[in-house]
């Protein structure tokens, strides 16, 4: 990774500018022309450094509830439960984590109901306990990644 | 919180994937759905301003950049203090997500969710250390779990 792209990574995580000229007036602050600053992240982009460049949108201020859940799940069954749980189109992420609860997953619903009712369909496809663990409070989100 | 309209949500529909790279960006969002620019970009700030845009700007692919050591961290600590304990792990610049989650005793006696990453794990325990000591004598209990594989990650869209 070169110097410019680390910088552009370390200082545009957020603040890009919604302006009619935003690389030129973001480039300013980078010393970087409008084409070099559009350059570097298309490279970015190519290199798959960066997953993605734009907004980062609020999952629940667009209508749907994250919550979370976990699993015990026997380790010689572990592959073909996986696979009924992330049969739901509502299991938006999944990981394996080294723990009893050896399966957390992440819900997107629309309302607590459907949450409820879903985390109950998860049990009767296969046949195990669901912990569900919605948030009480977010203290907060956001995420610095320094390279 | 007002409910998102219809241009809202083409708006957010054009732009989940990534902004244009063109030198106005928004100019050529405001061409693709045919609206003024000078909307795409109010619509937009205002989108900022009520959080349902969190920022804008490039979003790393953590494991790409070296981050490849994520872990759960958890804690056991007394209801009465939880809020104030979550809202100083959260602001420690190593915690990306921080909540307060319901216990399920008596498998599960946590309540207070840090999400910490790390270069290694080594990294990640000493930042746990370091969240055990802002905890202080609150800690009953805590575990740290890493992920050990990605089973599903689909992301969250908004369906056209």
């Amino acid at each position: 990774m070169t110097e410019t792209e680390r910088a552009v990574i370390n200082r545009l995580q957020g603040g890009f500018p919604v302006c009619e000229r935003p690389f030129l007036e973001a480039g300013e602050k980078l010393g970087l022309s409008e084409d070099e600053l559009i350059g570097v992240i298309r490279g970015l982009l190519d290199q798959g450094l960066l997953s993605r460049f734009g907004p980062l949108y609020h999952a629940e201020r667009l209508g749907g509830a994250l919550s979370l859940a976990a699993m015990k799940v026997p380790e010689a069954e572990f592959d073909a439960i996986a696979e009924r749980v992330n049969a739901f189109p509502e299991v938006a992420h999944n990981y394996a984590r080294d723990h009893a609860l050896n399966m957390w997953f992440v819900l997107a619903t629309e309302t607590p109901e459907r949450r409820r009712a879903v985390l109950r369909e998860i049990e009767a496809a296969t046949g195990l306990t669901v912990y569900d663990m919605p948030k009480i409070t977010e203290y907060f989100v956001g995420l610095h990644f320094a390279v | 919180m007002p409910a998102l309209d219809d241009i809202d949500r083409r708006l957010i529909l054009a732009t989940q994937a990534g902004l244009p790279l063109t030198p106005r960006p928004y100019h050529t969002l405001a061409e693709q759905l045919d609206l003024p620019p000078d909307e795409v970009m109010r619509r937009l700030k205002h989108m900022l301003d009520r959080g349902v845009i969190r920022r804008i700007g490039v979003v790393p692919n953590h494991y790409r950049i070296g981050y490849t050591a994520n872990g759960m961290t958890v804690w056991d600590v007394p209801d009465e203090r939880v809020d104030e304990l979550g809202e100083r792990v959260g602001r420690m610049p190593s915690v990306s997500h921080c909540y307060h989650r319901p216990r399920h005793l008596p498998d599960w006696p946590y309540n207070l969710f840090a999400m910490v990453h790390g270069r290694t794990r080594a990294d990640v325990e000493r930042e746990a250390d370091r969240i055990a000591e802002v905890l202080g004598a609150a800690v009953r209990g805590r575990s740290v779990l890493y992920s050990t594989r990605i089973l599903k990650k689909t992301g969250l869209r908004l369906q056209s």
